[in-house]
């Protein structure tokens, strides 16, 4: 349907490892993820998917492998600098600030870019009140693509779980990434909820060209919006490519299923 | 204030043109963009019309040409009414929330070829049966959003189409003004599809000539000038909207609000703070409830005053607000302070919370409204007033005036109006208002326009003893009894519903000796009420069998019966037995139709012997029914109804009691 142009390879991750303590987490797992695409990580529970997310964005640091992102490589990534590379995340379970407006915690999003310091904001002239306004539109604009108008000034906590996620969102494209990483948007969402957080997962790639790697538990939902699947399961790589592959993969089909032994 | 110079013969287009030369600079539209309204002043509108109907006369739009409008209030929509307008077209607004196939059927008779949408929502429904469309050449989108990479030959961006037109205005300048004086005051302004209740849907299609004749009917009435506000958020296929938004914009000269989104129509209310306000019953309905709610949840100090000036508010907020139209002061000074610091702790800022703070009229029409809920607005000081009307008569038949306001009449006819009664109880109306006709359908115009150029409005109803207009029912289920008494069966059903109990009622009575009703409770309030009086219940069938239930029942059919009797028309259908049905009417069973509108042959055929039961003297009917389960699975459901008598008024009677009251 779409003529996204997919690019070159933008974030590699190369034999990682990961353990904590006696338990491994993570182990020897290779995949890339190219420019504009989605690319969904899927497995049952326990497969170490938000953990391989946690290598991405840098809050763990893996005991082997490397990551290589926008073609710089390192053997574990620091999550302010990645942040300020241009790599955002939301949550598996929310992490907005609660007693915040919708409209306060997606400026929280834009942290990183503003330029004036403390001293200067809390004067809050000249400069810094032409950028205050030059975030809050960016910010205005994200609001209106995540059609959240009318809760603009709710504080998150009052919000139904369904659009905290979508305020989650939000935030992170405030920052305005080039590399999106969502651990299960749509975890705990109706069926409606979940189409919805789907257009605006698509519609965000499209829009805004973002690389988007997602972790989803509903099959449904990964093999209908995302371009390539790495499977996990017991942190290993059982299997990796186009949704139809990944479907018919025999190790695929015995982790989630069970086999008969 | 504005004087418009007599706009007998004016046309749309050419007042745009008007109010952008006399008053250039004062606004006309307002939309809510990224937080901000933004305002855009009659000269901004005039420049965003002729960029759009140069962009259409570009692409081939000619005059006599339809043109779709698909989607939410926005004014990019009502830009590209103006442009056909000022084209010599006519806009065909559709409800945005119709599905592709319904629209289909419009699109195919109004023989579209150009449509103006919202966003990739509306464009997906058009190209869903563009194969079967082929007629359609151009769809011009406002919201590109999510529509990057559609390649359709069809679609263009509204902005595209803008700069088309600008550039179509270096080599024909004038080419709008030119088109505007072609267009003559008796051609189609707008044609509006009703909803096809009966039958297939229908073009009305209304003149410049009549639009504007009502609307300045319209202004005088209410005295609305240029320094109103109004936020448009009702379907813009909605006669009621192009009336009282798009047409009255151009005659009254006020600005127009649109809202941010649908969802933030209370918040934006409260920020523009209409001055005039049009809405149906259901809405004033979830405004209320909204309210409800949230005063239970609130602290007890602040529920108490709540409660306690909304009750002064019921005592004499109806009269001090008459009082200001007639002048008759009869509340005393005490009431007077009250009400004041109710004013200053409760209504005021209530009315406030609900943007209704600077209302200065507000009407409902459509269907019958209930009393409490009336009551609620008008007490508050909110001049919320009843009027009657369709689209084929450009709404306004009847309208209350200020001051003169009772519950169940829709006032008197307009100026202008002439309002005859036929023999069959019927409302035949005569008015400047009137449409020219059905599109392609001179059947079914022949059909409702009478020799004498009567409307036949298919609604029955009769006038008071004052002169105001009272409809009772739709015509065709309107019958007689035995006796000769008119039996209205939505009358009937409307003032039992009224009651929170009562969920669902149906009368039965035409050819009979009385009036008989089959009720059914409302499991929530009921289910309350109940619980309050500790009385124990299984379920829903359980709990319509019970004594009190059955009494707390009566006493509702009983106090309709005694409304009844006062009114000399009404009198005689009082109803005598009624039965407490032992299920819920459901859509599901084919009872109800989707929209909760009472299947009259249906129940009527499946209770053939509730009914007849009615009509004897038994006490008791064992009754058993097919039920259709959520699983799909199909059940029978037997259970032995009581049916009980109620008490009738005379008419002296109901006459002495309301004097004894007074």
């Amino acid at each position: 349907m779409s003529a996204r142009k997919i690019g070159e390879v933008i974030l590699k991750v190369e034999e990682i490892s990961l353990a904590f303590g006696g338990v491994q987490a993570l182990s020897n797992i290779s995949f890339d993820v190219r420019e504009h695409e989605v690319r969904a990580i899927i497995g049952p529970n326990g497969a170490g998917k938000s953990s391989m997310l946690n290598v991405i964005n840098g809050v763990y640091h893996p005991q082997k492998g490397s990551v290589t992102f926008k073609g710089e490589k390192r053997a574990q990534m620091d999550p302010h600098k990645v942040a300020s590379q241009g790599v955002a995340r939301t949550f598996q379970n929310i992490a907005l600030f609660k007693g915040m407006s919708v409209l306060d915690n997606l400026m929280t999003g834009r942290t990183l870019m503003m330029k004036s310091n403390l001293f200067q904001q809390a004067f809050y002239w000249g400069a810094v009140q032409r950028e205050e306004i030059k975030h809050r539109e960016r910010v205005e604009e994200i609001i209106d693509f995540l059609e959240i108008q009318s809760i603009r000034k709710t504080p998150v906590g009052r919000l139904p779980y369904g659009l905290q996620k979508r305020v989650e969102l939000g935030r992170a494209l405030a920052a305005e990434p080039t590399l999106l990483l969502l651990d299960e948007p749509m975890a705990g969402m109706n069926v409606e909820e979940k189409q919805d957080m789907c257009r605006f997962v698509l519609d965000v790639n499209e829009e805004f060209g973002t690389t988007i790697v997602l972790i989803e538990h509903d099959m449904g939902v990964v093999m209908d919006i995302s371009d390539r699947v790495v499977v996990l399961d017991y942190g290993k790589k059982i299997g990796d490519g186009s949704p139809d592959d990944v479907r018919n993969n025999q190790a695929v089909i015995d982790a989630y299923l069970g086999v008969a032994h | 204030m504005v004087a418009l110079a007599s706009s007998m013969n004016s046309t749309f287009p050419r007042m745009l043109l008007q109010h952008s030369r006399t008053r250039p600079n004062a606004p006309a539209m307002r939309e809510k963009n990224l937080g901000i309204w933004q305002t855009f002043t009659w000269v901004d509108t005039l420049e965003r019309v002729r960029a759009l109907a140069g962009g259409l006369a570009a692409l081939g739009f000619k005059r006599g040409d339809n043109l779709a409008i698909i989607g939410e209030n926005r004014p990019q929509l009502y830009w590209a009414m103006m442009a056909a307008q000022a084209l010599g077209g006519v806009p065909v607004p559709f409800y945005q929330d119709g599905i592709a196939s319904e629209m289909k059927i419009v699109l195919e008779e109004a023989g579209i070829q150009f449509a103006v949408v919202e966003d990739q929502e509306q464009v997906d429904k058009l190209l869903e049966i563009l194969t079967d469309l082929p007629a359609i050449k151009h769809v011009a989108f406002d919201d590109p959003r999510g529509l990057r990479h559609y390649q359709q030959p069809q679609l263009v961006n509204l902005d595209s189409l803008c700069d088309l037109g600008r550039e179509y205005a270096k080599s024909h300048p004038d080419f709008f003004e030119k088109s505007v004086e072609q267009g003559r005051a008796d051609d189609v302004a707008v044609m509006l599809y009703t909803s096809g209740t009966t039958g297939a849907p229908k073009g009305v299609c209304q003149t410049h000539a009549a639009l504007i004749a009502t609307a300045e009917v319209l202004r005088e009435f209410d005295n609305l000038n240029a320094d109103d506000n109004v936020l448009c958020y009702l379907p813009m296929a909605w006669v009621g909207d192009f009336l009282y938004s798009f047409a009255l914009t151009h005659v009254a000269g006020f600005c127009l609000n649109c809202p941010e989104s649908p969802e933030t129509v209370l918040t934006d209310m409260k920020e523009i703070g209409p001055s005039f306000y049009f809405a149906p019953p259901r809405v004033y309905e979830n405004i209320l409830t909204q309210v409800m709610i949230r005063i239970e949840d609130a602290s007890t100090i602040k529920r108490k005053l709540f409660h306690y000036f909304m009750g002064v508010a019921k005592r004499v907020g109806m009269k001090i607000l008459d009082a200001k139209s007639t002048g008759v002061n009869n509340v005393s000074l005490w009431d007077r302070m009250l009400y004041k610091l109710g004013e200053i702790l409760i209504y005021g800022p209530l009315k406030n919370v609900l943007g209704m703070s600077r209302v200065r009229v507000a009407y409902t029409g459509g269907e019958a409204i209930g009393p409490d809920l009336f009551d609620f607005y008008r007490s508050l000081g909110i001049n919320l007033k009843q009027l009657y009307g369709m689209t084929e008569t450009c709404v306004t038949v009847a309208m209350q005036r200020s001051g003169e306001v009772k519950l169940d009449t829709v006032g008197k006819p307009m100026p202008g109006v002439t309002v005859k009664i036929a023999a069959s109880g019927e409302v035949l109306v005569l008015s400047p208002g009137m449409m020219k006709e059905y599109y392609k359908k001179p059947a079914d115009t022949a059909e409702v326009i009478d020799e004498n150029g009567y409307f036949r409005t298919g609604d029955a109803g009769f006038f008071d003893p004052d002169g105001h207009l009272k409809i009772i029912d739709r015509a065709k289920d309107v019958g007689r009894l035995k006796d000769g008494t008119l039996f209205a069966p939505k009358y009937l059903e409307n003032k039992l519903k009224f009651f929170p109990h009562v969920k669902e009622a149906v009368a039965f009575g035409d050819k009979s000796d009385n009036a008989t009703a089959m009720i059914n409770i409302d499991m929530a309030a009921v289910g309350d009420w109940a619980e309050r009086r500790n009385l124990g219940y299984a379920g829903y069938a359980d709990l319509a069998a019970k004594t009190d239930v059955y009494e707390l029942i009566r006493d509702c059919v009983a106090k309709v019966n005694f409304d009844l009797a006062s009114d000399p028309n009404l009198c005689g259908s009082q109803i005598k037995r009624f039965v407490i049905l032992h299920k819920e009417l459901d859509a599901d069973d084919g009872e109800l139709t989707r929209t909760r509108k009472v299947r009259r042959r249906v129940i009527g055929e499946k209770y053939a012997k509730i009914i007849d039961a009615l009509y004897s003297l038994d006490e008791s009917v064992l009754i058993e029914a097919q039920m259709k389960f959520e699983d799909g699975r199909v059940g029978i459901v037997k259970a032995t109804l009581k049916i009980e008598d109620v008490k009738t008024f005379t008419p002296a009677e109901a006459a002495s009691s309301a004097k004894k009251a007074a």
